[in-house]
């Protein structure tokens, strides 16, 4: 009776041992590393590692091993200070980026068979963390304008004349001249502008179309803003040097950055945020038009002409057209100009922006080039109340802003490679330059929410988190030796392998640790016994009831199944709302101790049933038992 | 060992008392829930949270007098895990007025202390907030309604209803405890509440487990008599689980640091409510709603099959 079949016993077995395997790289240590690695296709080999090694011994840093793995160079030091104070060295070296990083060490031939570490959470390592908010208004306007375009273009194509084309918040409105007018418009766009539902009114007796873009539509524009910002934001991240960096989708229009390691949030804010880029236009080299006046007089510029300032406030008229805009750049370089010395940006463009860029230098040799940098100031806030909730937050106010930054002449012709010269700085330059390099924002978007965690707050949590857990662990263990003796020792060795697999589990599937996560751990720990303590009670009971030994342990186990797959479903229903409905930290709890829940059945009913069966089983007479 | 193993406790004769007990608590809670309201975290209110870390003790007094006179005015001053650490919050509207505001702070506390360190300081949105505290709500709504739903498959109706009972009772009364103590009360709080919950609702699914075992065993007794001996039969594990989760608790809540503080906290209150939950309101509640025999007998089968899985 009290016997599992040897599947049964194999299986268990095989369980636990690959619950082993993969909890077992938790046990390493992490060392305070410096992770280099080439920005382009710089060389990593032996030579940089010579050349890392001398820089670091110059600085009087002795203590620190590196190797090669993967393309980075990986340097190994004994202390944080060290760590901190290599990577502001090797931050010096061109061509390369350095990251911070916390790496386990765990060996080789566990690694090469799939053996991984959890990854430590912010609140276990330090870093910054920040929620974005992409402005969807402003990717909605860009959209705006786009159908305002194309509407005018099909009206003019079809020669309709209108009186007036306007948007009113979200609806367009265009008014025609007559009924004819209006039916032939509406049948035109009806057919070509998809995204728009157009309807036919009359408005104050004018006829007129309304349309307002379809929800599908908004519902695109919305995730391909995000998306663009996701990826150029990470790339933005990975240009920056963080390792492990995360950036994720969060809802509709946020984003989740996470960087470990990061301790300056200011400056990586700006980066990660910037809406800056570069557009080249062609200056107005007609001598009759005076920028000056038009400036002070505030006439409108000649036709075609569009009045800009430089960074000394000096006015430039330049052509409406653009020539490139910084969507067509495809590489970017920040550097010091050979001649002069100043700063600049050296730039790489795509196909279609090379080739225009070949016909409008070829056609004016002689005449002058402007570059205009954008980007946007916050002019103000403004207080706004949500539609749905009623709820009044403040928003910031951006303007967008336009500066030449250089305008010199065109001394020959050129396509995809070129300098731009005119920056204030090296590091606006090469701030510029990594902006560039990883695209533009689809739309502007807003800090949220910004966390920063110090290393030494890191490191405390996890010291005080895994010193709670094994103060917790030991006490219960303890209690119930006291409590149950023999059957006290099965249901702590059960205990034991629901930690092991547990980890193990987090670990295969690459959660990351954090502190509530180890605060699920810890209550998993209390409730896990609970299962063991049930069985027992009742094996208890059955005693006092004078059935015999054998058949009480199995009365035990048998009669509390049903109660404990009934206790741990429900506690799985609220963990599995709190996954659905969590975020961040709250997930990470959920995380832990829905796995809790599932081991712990698994420990508590199977490997304690095993170890029971495996003590008390074999013996043909059975007086009493430790319990 | 056997401590409780022969207890026989007349539970159910005691119920008015608890009835009493429980409306009091209840009512405190509600009391102090309405009137003191709840001492809100960062998390649901929005704002900037910045932690110093002083040199030498300073008079909370003294940096609220500090703050306010250097136009500070709505900002709130308490200590953070130990004397010398102080958490200072303010409402700001966006990330950049807070770096600002961080760092005029700055200014302001080494003014007051020279050697104190001023940490970066956390940003959240008040929109944030909102949405947190719209989705802690529902998750906690959707969590009762799923459970609701299982427990009435599982048993009847009137079990259900008694299981919300006890978990709306423990809610109100953690949450009560918060608003007394004017601990804060933050997202991991909520995580605890919910935690509290599926505790709460194990241990009356261990009850009423025996209950609907004893209906069917021992027909001669009345409801009241048979909640009493499965309540009886049931307490030393009862007893047994809430400690050895207490136990791992406490040496959260004491060696966890400060991030788990109130974590731990309100899971300790939660879990000694839930036991006494778990044992008094919801076998009472159920028992009022007019349970009766008969009422168990066609989930019986559904038990049974249940019962022959390995």
């Amino acid at each position: 009776m009290n016997q599992y079949p040897l599947w049964k016993n194999l299986l268990i077995v095989f369980v636990l041992a690959i619950g082993v395997f993969y909890a077992l790289p938790n046990i390493y240590g992490r060392s305070a590393v410096v992770q280099t690695s080439a920005l382009k296709e710089q060389a990593v080999n032996e030579d940089l590692l010579k050349k890392i090694s001398d820089k670091l011994q110059a600085a009087g840093i002795e203590k620190f091993s590196t190797t090669i793995e993967n393309n980075t160079v990986i340097t190994k030091f004994e202390t944080t200070v060290d760590q901190f104070k290599a990577k502001e060295i090797l931050d010096g070296l061109t061509g390369y980026k350095s990251a911070l990083n916390l790496k386990p060490d765990v060996p080789k031939w566990l690694s090469d068979a799939g053996g991984k570490a959890m990854t430590l959470g912010l609140d276990l390592r330090g870093g910054v963390y920040f929620l974005m908010e992409v402005d969807m208004k402003e990717a909605l306007a860009n959209k705006s304008n786009q159908i305002r375009g194309d509407v005018t273009q099909i009206l003019k194509k079809a020669k309709i004349s209108k009186k007036s084309l306007k948007w009113n918040k979200d609806r367009l409105t265009i008014k025609f001249k007559s009924k004819e007018m209006s039916d032939k418009a509406f049948d035109l766009l009806r057919k070509q502008v998809n995204e728009v539902n157009f309807k036919q009114r009359t408005i104050d007796g004018v006829e007129a179309i309304v349309g307002t873009i379809r929800q599908k539509a908004i519902d695109d524009i919305k995730t391909n803003a995000l998306e663009q910002n996701i990826s150029t934001i990470r790339s933005r991240v990975n240009e920056y040097g963080v390792a492990e960096p995360i950036v994720q989708r969060q809802g509709s229009e946020r984003i989740v950055v996470q960087l470990p390691g990061v301790q300056d949030s200011t400056e990586i804010k700006e980066t990660l945020g910037s809406v800056a880029t570069l557009e080249y236009r062609a200056v107005d080299m007609d001598p009759a038009h005076n920028a000056y006046e038009i400036m002070q007089t505030g006439k409108h510029p000649p036709l075609g002409f569009k009045l800009y300032k430089d960074q000394d406030g000096r006015p430039v008229l330049l052509s409406k057209r653009t020539i490139v805009t910084g969507d067509q750049l495809i590489g970017a370089t920040s550097g010091n100009d050979q001649q002069s010395g100043r700063p600049m940006v050296s730039v790489r463009l795509n196909n279609i922006g090379a080739k225009r860029m070949l016909d409008f230098t070829k056609d004016n040799v002689g005449n002058n080039m402007a570059v205009v940098f954008k980007d946007r100031v916050l002019v103000g806030k403004e207080k706004i109340v949500d539609e749905d909730t009623r709820v009044p937050t403040t928003r910031n106010i951006y303007k967008p802003r336009e500066t030449v930054i250089s305008n010199a002449v065109i001394n020959g012709v050129f396509s995809d490679r070129f300098q731009t010269t005119g920056l204030e700085s090296p590091k606006f330059a090469s701030k510029l330059a990594l902006q560039l390099r990883s695209g533009s924002l689809a739309a502007p978007v807003d800090i949220v929410h910004e966390k920063t965690i110090g290393p030494s707050l890191g490191k405390e949590n996890i010291e005080k988190g895994f010193l709670s857990v094994l103060v917790g662990f030991v006490a219960v263990l303890l209690f119930m030796l006291v409590y149950y003796k023999m059957f006290g020792l099965v249901a702590n060795i059960a205990l034991g392998f629901n930690v092991v697999l547990i980890v193990a589990l987090l670990s295969m599937l690459g959660a990351t640790l954090t502190l509530p996560g180890i605060a699920g751990i810890v209550l998993t720990v209390g409730m896990a016994v609970d299962a063991n303590v049930l069985i027992f009670e009742r094996i208890k009971e059955e005693m006092r009831a004078g059935t015999p030994p054998k058949l009480a342990i199995n009365a035990g186990y048998e009669k509390a199944l049903s109660t404990i797959a009934d206790a741990n479903i429900t506690t799985f229903i609220a963990a599995i709302v709190l996954f659905a409905f969590g975020t961040g930290p709250i997930k990470g709890f959920a995380v832990t101790l829905s796995i809790g829940i599932m081991t712990s059945m698994f420990t508590a009913i199977m490997v304690s049933r095993a170890i029971v069966n495996k003590i008390y089983g074999g013996k043909a007479k059975l007086k009493s038992l430790s319990i | 060992m056997n401590l409780l193993g022969n207890v026989k406790f007349d539970f159910m004769g005691k119920r008015k008392f608890a009835l009493i007990f429980s409306l009091v608590l209840i009512a405190i809670s509600i009391g102090s829930i309405v009137t003191r309201g709840l001492n809100f975290g960062l998390d649901f209110t929005g704002g900037t949270s910045v932690v110093v870390n002083f040199d030498k003790i300073v008079e909370l007094d003294a940096i609220r007098e500090a703050l306010e006179s250097n136009d500070f005015i709505d900002a709130s001053v308490q200590n953070f895990g130990s004397a010398k650490s102080v958490q200072i919050k303010f409402q700001t509207a966006n990330g950049d007025e807070s770096t600002k505001l961080v760092t005029q702070l700055k200014h302001i506390v080494t003014s007051l202390d020279a050697k104190a360190l001023v940490g970066k300081g956390d940003f959240i949105g008040s929109q944030v907030g909102d949405e947190l505290v719209e989705q802690g709500s529902l998750a906690i709504l959707y969590a009762i309604i799923g459970i609701l739903l299982y427990v009435t498959m599982r048993f009847e109706w009137r079990f259900s209803l008694g299981s919300v009972i006890a978990l709306v009772h423990d809610v109100i009364i953690t949450v009560g405890v918060f608003s007394i103590t004017q601990m804060e009360f933050d997202l991991t709080i909520l995580a605890a509440l919910l935690a509290v919950i599926g505790y709460s609702l194990n241990d009356t699914i261990v009850v009423f487990d025996r209950v609907r075992e004893n209906f069917l065993g021992l027909r001669k007794k009345t409801p009241a008599e048979v909640f009493n001996v499965s309540i009886n039969q049931t307490l030393s594990r009862t007893i047994i689980t809430s400690m050895t989760t207490i136990l791992v608790l406490v040496a959260l809540f004491v060696l966890g640091g400060a991030m788990i503080h109130g974590f731990a906290f309100a899971l300790i209150v939660g879990i000694v409510i839930g036991t006494y939950s778990s044992i008094f309101v919801a076998s009472t509640a159920t028992l009022t709603l007019g349970i009766t025999r008969k009422d168990l007998m066609p989930v019986e089968k559904e038990g049974a099959n249940l019962d022959h899985i390995p």
